[in-house]
């Protein structure tokens, strides 16, 4: 079964529990400034929102890497960076319209959300399960859920 | 290990940046943070200087949990001469500052001298820098982050300053970081502001890294992260109403001071309460908090992030105070609004939002409005006096006047900022300032707490709940209950927790930790990252090795037996109402037993025995 990432804002607290777990598994240390998850405050409206990659089947990021160095996890469905073929044009970052590859200037290559293989750290790291690695096929389920449980069986129509 | 061991120092005087190596001998002895800066501090300043010269310094710094992944592991502290004390001054602060600067690589930061003109510290990893802060200088927290950022064209950049009470003199005046995490008591602000120094901007991009362990930390921390989810505290009653889950259940037994401590029960306490705090309001339907909050890497989330009804009169035509920001915590809803007898949630989230604007502490701000509305009602202080305002107990407008005249230093504002022993003093009335050694008392009342009492009245830093938590037995049964009424055994509880305390503040870690960790939770962590054998009972030495240290300081500072005392009220009034009616401290009964305790002399002295035992010279 593929997974895929679901984040709900609803229940980000702002931690960056996911930016230490991140960054740790990928760089080995904990610098949320080399995470491939961000979490972005909006101070005025008191929200917390995790972002990153989402895997897209078409990914505008393979398809205009030159050197052909992103390339798809059959297992995961995950595009992965291959850092020995990447030459860090950043086209692919131009070519992302969520922005969620990004160029590390320490390696001189791009980084983005490769799912850890299958096991994604933030997923584990975060207390409040905003984050959380499902069916692929059915990422909506937790939400029909919640919505389930509000439906009037007396009245219900569908 | 997990220490970058690199220390940034700043000359103000000369302008001149140098940096150094950490001292190891010192690490092992003291740990981090508040242990670490404290000994840096007590071997480079004479204690009995003037707070606010040049000679003082002021030390942020991390521990050696800062920045990781362990649960709350974002936290940092200033350490000083506090000015409204003349005591050690050590303020903890949380958000995300703390973190970016271990990022950045360095442990610590010691500001020595006096710049000749404003200037703020620019840090991005390896480079640091001091720049112009003309333009700021004058503007309040909120306006010099903005222009920071922009300036700087780096959202990602986390910032500390000062407002202008600091630079006016407020005796009180935080640091805020992170637009509303306070750096907040003893007027380590105002230290800041008196060596012409308006913030401190950073950007860390190198990580924190140099774990001892590296496997063996990852799972002492998820360990530490499961035993916190499921502490009933730490897991749902903090995130559901962070600290102001405290205001009924304090209130309850009779421990809730109100209208500056004549009273221990307040009528209006459920009005401003955590559960309050959820209800909607009647005005837009929406309830005071939108949401809880998260410092760096904290797994409890007990921060609050709230609104003020847009039609309250201490919002009107004010459209900036309309968003969310920093929510009302259980220490400023009680100041702000028990203590002066205020039951008006919204203008207590609103003195909230001025205090983080303006960086000022709102515990001693709220006490201190309280001494002067006590003394308001005796006729000590007239209308004229107050800029002709009704200070009587109660009044939500006189709260909010004195507020906004406390951020623009006018009016009455200035007496207000002297904090309330100077303003008692000045109007005739020093019994009544609800302090030890200067500093106001936070929300707790030693007569219906009795340990308490004892530890506000030993505290380092002056009265202070966060020295000592002897809340948490005496009330909530953490780590055992013990009964709140007695001082039997009080004296051995208090310093084991003044000492655990100190432990957890230097290892870079939150003490609401310690609602579910004990140092058996903790060391593990600890010994992962640093390596060297950090046992549980070698937190707790180092924890006593720091209080010890900071005894000595206020010692060398002046500070004798005589200032180890509470105000006579809470020895001779006896609480009238609620569980404890009846009683008064006995504060004075357990402080022998106290120094014996602690190996002191009858003076309240280290003895030559318990230096040589602690490695204190």
């Amino acid at each position: 079964m593929q997974k895929s990432l679901v984040i709900n804002p609803d229940k980000c607290t702002g931690c960056l529990q996911c930016e230490l777990a991140c960054s740790y598994e990928n760089e080995g240390v904990f610098n949320p400034s080399k995470s491939r998850i961000k979490v972005f405050t909006f101070h005025q409206e008191g929200r917390f929102v995790p972002y990153t990659c989402t895997q897209c089947s078409e990914a505008w990021c393979q398809q205009a890497c030159p050197v052909n160095a992103i390339t798809l996890n059959l297992q995961t469905g995950a595009k992965e960076v291959n850092e020995s073929s990447c030459v860090g044009c950043k086209v692919c970052t131009i070519a992302c319209p969520f922005g969620t590859v990004n160029y590390n200037h320490s390696s001189g290559k791009v980084i983005k959300c490769d799912l850890c293989g299958g096991n994604p750290k933030c997923v584990e790291a975060c207390p409040t399960q905003a984050i959380t690695y499902v069916d692929a096929d059915q990422t909506g389920l937790e939400k029909m859920r919640q919505w389930a449980t509000e439906t009037d069986n007396n009245t219900a129509t569908a | 290990m997990s220490w970058t061991g690199k220390v940034l120092r700043i000359n103000l005087t000369a302008g001149e940046i140098t940096t150094e190596a950490l001292n190891e001998e010192w690490k092992n002895d003291y740990l981090g943070s508040r242990g670490l800066a404290t000994k840096y501090l007590s071997e480079e300043i004479d204690p009995a200087c003037d707070p606010l010269s040049a000679e003082n310094k002021m030390i942020m710094a991390t521990g050696p949990l800062t920045g990781t992944m362990a649960s709350t592991g974002g936290r940092y502290v200033v350490v000083t001469k506090g000015p409204l004390t003349n005591c050690i001054a050590c303020s903890n602060s949380g958000g995300f500052i703390g973190a970016e600067m271990k990022s950045a690589g360095w442990d610590m930061i010691i500001f020595e001298g006096k710049s000749p003109t404003p200037v703020y510290l620019y840090i991005e990893n390896d480079k640091a820098e001091l720049l112009p802060a003309d333009e700021i200088w004058g503007t309040s927290v909120w306006h010099t982050d903005e222009w920071l950022h922009a300036k700087h064209q780096d959202p990602l950049l986390r910032i500390a300053a000062v407002g202008r009470p600091a630079e006016n003199g407020c005796l009180y005046a935080g640091i805020i970081n992170d637009l509303h995490r306070a750096a907040g008591r003893s007027g380590v602000g105002t230290v800041m502001a008196s060596k012409n120094l308006k913030a401190v901007a950073v950007r860390g991009t190198l990580g924190v890294g140099n774990i001892a362990d590296p496997a063996g930390f990852m799972k002492a921390v998820n360990d530490g992260k499961a035993v916190l989810a499921e502490n009933p505290v730490t897991g749902q009653g903090l995130p559901a109403y962070g600290t102001q889950v405290l205001m009924n259940v304090i209130n309850e037994i009779g421990a809730l001071p109100t209208n500056n401590m004549k009273e221990v029960q307040f009528d209006g306490a459920h009005a401003i309460s955590g559960e309050a705090m959820h209800e909607p309001r009647k005005s837009d339907g929406r309830p005071n908090l939108t949401t809880n909050a998260a410092c760096f890497g904290c797994t409890i989330a007990c921060g609050r992030i709230s609104t003020i009804d847009q039609g309250h009169f201490s919002v009107k035509n004010k459209s900036k105070y309309w968003g969310n920001s920093g929510g009302l915590e259980y220490e400023a809803a009680w100041a702000l609004g028990a203590d002066n007898g205020v039951d008006d949630l919204d203008a207590l989230t609103y003195c909230n939002f001025i205090c983080n604007e303006e960086g000022f502490d709102p515990i001693t701000f709220g006490a201190t409005v309280a001494a002067a509305m006590e003394m308001y009602e005796d006729g000590n202080l007239s209308k004229e006096q107050t800029g002709g305002i009704d200070f009587s107990f109660g009044s939500a407008e006189a709260l909010t006047q004195a507020v906004d005249l406390v951020a623009s230093g006018e009016g009455f504002g200035v007496d207000l900022a002297l904090g309330s022993k100077r303003l008692c003093e000045k109007y005739g009335r020093p019994e009544l300032s609800m302090s030890v050694k200067g500093l106001e008392f936070p929300a707790y009342d030693p007569r219906g707490i009795q340990g308490i009492g004892l530890n506000y009245a030993t505290s380092n830093r002056g009265a202070c709940h966060v020295r000592g938590y002897t809340v948490a037995s005496e009330v909530l049964g953490i780590p055992e209950k013990t009964d709140p009424l007695t001082a039997e055994g009080k004296p051995a509880l208090v310093k084991a927790f003044q000492d655990a305390t100190a432990a957890v503040d230097s290892a870079g870690i939150c003490l609401f930790t310690t609602f579910a960790w004990s140092l058996d939770n903790i060391a593990p962590q600890v010994e992962a990252a640093c390596g060297g054998g950090w046992s549980p009972e070698r937190l707790a030495e180092t924890g006593e090795r720091i209080w010890n240290m900071e005894r000595d300081f206020n010692l060398k500072a002046g500070f004798t037996r005589a200032d180890d005392n509470l105000p006579e009220r809470l020895r001779t009034e006896a609480a009238k109402t609620g569980p404890a009616k009846g009683l008064v401290s006995k504060v004075e009964e357990m402080l022998p037993e106290y120094y014996e305790l602690r190996g002191w002399d009858s003076d309240g002295v280290p003895t030559a025995e318990t230096r040589k035992r602690l490695g204190l010279s």
